[in-house]
Order: C-alpha cells, then sequence, then structure tokens
C-alpha cells in the first residue's frame, strides 16, 4: 500500500524552481531510488518528503494525512519515531561513542539507557563494527562512520528511511557492503527507503527508480523482478 | 552486429542520408566522424559499397572521370533509409563491449536525426542499459554465485555504470544545445 504520497510538489529556492509538480508514491516496505544530475530537485525532494521542508505547494500524504501542513513539532515528532535519515557525511556526535550514537534516537523516543544500549549494541553488530562499541568517530575511518550512521538511521524501526547519497563519500567495495546490509535489513523490518543518489549501480539496488530532470520526474518505474522471498542482500 | 565493433555498412548509410558521395569522400567523412575508430581501408569501402548496391541500399548516382580515377557517387535507396532507421531504432544489446557501436550509433544520430529523436535513442538505451544492470546486481547478491560470478558481474556492472554516466551526460548535453541552439539568432548574411 502506499503510505508515503507527494502530490504535484513544487518548491523554489527564491526565483529559482526546484521543484516543478512532482508526484510520487511510496508503498510500503519499498525502496525507491530518486535519482538524476545535480540540482535535479533529488534533495529537496527528499526533504519535503521527510517534513523537513514545507512545499510550497502540491501534497505530502503520510498514512493518509497531509504532513507538510503540520507544525514543526509535529513533523519533528514523526521524523523522531517514524522515520529515519541518513546522509552523505555520517553526522555523527563527535562527543559520543557508536554505541551512544546509535543508542541515542532510542532515548529520545524513550527508551530506558540500559535497553537502548543492548539494542545499540545489537545493531552495530549487524553492521559488523562491534567492536568500535566505545570509540568516537573521530577515530573511525569514513566507512566505519557510515555503517555506525546507517545502523542510527535504522535502529528505531522507522517506517520509511530518507537516504541521501549515503554511500557517496565512500569506495566501491565499502559503498557496497554498507549499501547492501542497509538494504537487507531495511527489507527484514519492512522499511521503506527513498534513495537519493546519482549512481546508476547504487540505484540499482532499488525496486524502482525515479529519474528527475529540471525539478520534474522524467521517468518512472522501471521495476526491478526481485524475487519476493528473497530480496537483495 | 552485437560484436562490439563499428556496423560500417550502418555508418555509410548515416553517411549517405546526408548526401550523395564517392568512396573518398565516404572515407573521409567516416573518419572524421568517428576520430577514434581505426580509419577505413578504401578497399573496405568500395567492398562494402558494392554488396550494400548489390542489396539495393544503395544506387550509383553518376559517374564522373576528369582525367584521374573512376569516381561512382553513391545515393541512399528507401531500402537504405528503412535500412539505418531500423538500424538507428534497434537498441544494443548492453554488454560491455558494444560501447563503441554504441557511440557511433549516437554519433550518427546525432548526424542524421532531430533532437528529439536523439534524445529518444538515449532515453531507449539507458532503460536497456539500466535493466541490464538491475539483473546483474540481482545476480551478483544471489546465494549461489560465487567468487568468479562476482567478479565477473562487478567488471560488467562498472562499465554499464560509465555508459550509463555517459547517457545521462549526453541526454544533458544534447538538451543544453537545443536549448542554446534554439535561443540563438539565425546567422547572417
Amino acid at each position: 500500500m502506499s503510505q508515503l504520497q507527494a502530490r504535484d510538489l513544487t518548491r523554489s529556492y527564491g526565483r529559482t524552481p526546484a521543484l516543478r509538480g512532482v508526484t510520487l508514491d511510496v508503498d510500503e516496505g519499498e525502496i525507491v531510488a530518486v535519482t538524476g544530475p545535480s540540482g535535479c530537485g533529488k534533495s529537496t525532494l527528499l526533504h519535503c518528503l521527510a517534513g523537513i521542508l514545507r512545499p510550497d505547494a502540491g501534497e505530502v500524504i503520510w498514512r493518509g494525512e497531509r504532513l507538510d501542513t503540520q507544525p514543526e513539532a509535529a513533523r519533528s515528532r514523526l521524523r523522531r519515531t517514524e522515520f529515519g535519515v541518513l546522509f552523505q557525511f555520517g553526522q555523527l556526535v563527535a562527543e559520543l561513542t557508536a554505541a551512544e550514537n546509535v543508542a541515542l534516537p532510542l532515548l529520545l523516543a524513550g527508551t530506558g539507557r540500559r535497553a537502548a544500549r543492548e539494542t545499540a549494541l545489537s545493531w552495530l553488530e549487524r553492521f559488523g563494527v562491534a567492536e568500535l562499541a566505545d570509540v568516537r568517530p573521530g577515530e573511525m575511518s569514513g566507512g566505519q562512520q557510515q555503517r555506525c550512521a546507517t545502523a542510527r538511521s535504522l535502529v528505531t524501526g522507522p517506517r520509511v528511511l530518507f537516504a541521501d547519497e549515503p554511500t557517496g563519500a565512500l569506495d566501491t567495495l565499502t559503498g557496497e557492503q554498507v549499501l547492501t546490509t542497509l538494504v537487507r535489513l531495511a527489507r527484514e523490518q519492512r522499511t521503506s527507503v527513498v534513495l537519493v543518489t546519482h549512481e546508476p549501480r547504487i540505484a540499482a539496488y532499488a525496486d524502482r527508480e525515479v529519474t528527475l530532470r529540471d525539478g520534474a520526474v522524467e521517468h518512472s518505474g522501471l521495476e526491478l523482478n526481485v524475487p519476493s522471498t528473497g530480496g537483495a542482500r | 552486429m552485437n560484436s562490439g565493433r563499428v556496423s560500417t555498412p550502418h555508418v555509410l548509410l548515416g553517411l549517405l542520408a546526408t548526401g550523395d558521395k564517392h568512396g573518398y569522400e565516404l572515407k573521409r567523412a567516416h573518419d572524421e566522424r568517428l576520430p577514434q575508430a581505426r580509419p577505413l581501408a578504401f578497399g573496405q569501402v568500395y567492398a562494402t559499397l558494392s554488396r550494400m548496391q548489390r542489396d539495393g541500399l544503395v544506387t550509383v548516382a553518376g559517374q564522373e572521370r576528369d582525367g584521374g580515377p573512376d569516381r561512382t557517387t553513391y545515393a541512399l535507396t528507401g531500402e537504405g533509409r528503412a535500412a539505418l532507421d531500423r538500424w538507428l531504432n534497434d537498441v544494443e544489446p548492453p554488454y560491455p563491449y558494444v560501447t563503441s557501436t554504441l557511440l557511433a550509433k549516437m554519433a550518427v544520430a546525432l548526424l542524421v536525426a532531430d533532437v528529439d529523436r536523439v534524445r529518444a535513442c538515449l532515453a531507449a538505451q539507458r532503460q536497456a542499459h539500466t535493466a541490464r544492470l538491475r539483473e546483474l546486481t540481482v545476480l551478483k547478491h544471489a546465494p549461489s554465485a560465487t567468487l568468479d560470478d562476482v567478479v565477473a558481474a562487478d567488471f560488467a556492472i562498472a562499465h554499464l555504470d560509465a555508459d550509463l554516466k555517459w547517457l545521462a551526460t549526453t541526454l544533458s548535453r544534447v538538451a543544453d544545445w537545443h536549448r542554446e541552439v534554439r535561443h540563438e539568432p539565425a546567422p547572417g548574411p
């Protein structure tokens, strides 16, 4: 079922249009890649869908209700509880260890300290960085930081993960490892993913690819026939 | 035609679509249009032309002899035009080694086709490449995939990824070029 919908979204920065009537549906558990050249509106679309930015016109509908018209407090709550956000560079809190970083969204959502740490450790393990639990970001490689950031973005079991060039700063192999783990775990917990990328090889992991050009959808579709039992590993 | 080598007959058809030419002009136009390709040998030009004439794709438009060697001018026939159109419309199977055919086709498309046609060619090709890239990505992550499979898939994926970036860039370039051309005033006398 379509749980997140964009209807005819328009957004400008000053006089520069970034989105010019974009319509997009994201189904439950679906992984949608948003591709296109720099400046085509990919990130603006992602920020509108995640309730970070408000569109100038059009609607964002989350599970049947308008998202874009809700006050910032409500949108911010939604981002803490239902959404996960992941960017190109990890944005880990420099003063916190890996385990503390990953536990942070759980603590903000009201989980107890001990339970939050245990869950955080299990997620670090899933991303193969359990040994970094008590290490701070400054002592990690870029790939290690991004594994921790990805674990943190999924730790609350969000319904939607918004990932903006999540492998953009990583080498091919590290990027592939982070992405395949992300995709596998998202599929396991039926998290939808909106994956913004300009890399065709990264977009190929999605169920569907939507290409933007000059703020409009140029191409939508290209269903990937992933075996329904398996999924990408 | 899927071997990854440039299809000389179709390139010649494309060159003749811009006007009648004799063998030497065709050779020169070919080498200019495809500077990265191996220069065409005269023998190959004439052998190809005579096969194409036999098949009804080209016809002799005239013969002149001003002191020098015999110069036969060739013209595209309706059938030749149709063969060229079929070739331009056919999507190249996205194997890693077809890059040169792909490039030759786009070069010819830019030469003979209007901008919408070129963009349609590029978009269709991008779709075929994307579909193949996705197939390989699934294959590569199949539980049964061996290291050899993964390494081979990586190779093909890297080439397809590069081709796809090139196709996207070319689509943007053609769009920019078209915009520029439309907004430019007509050249003066």
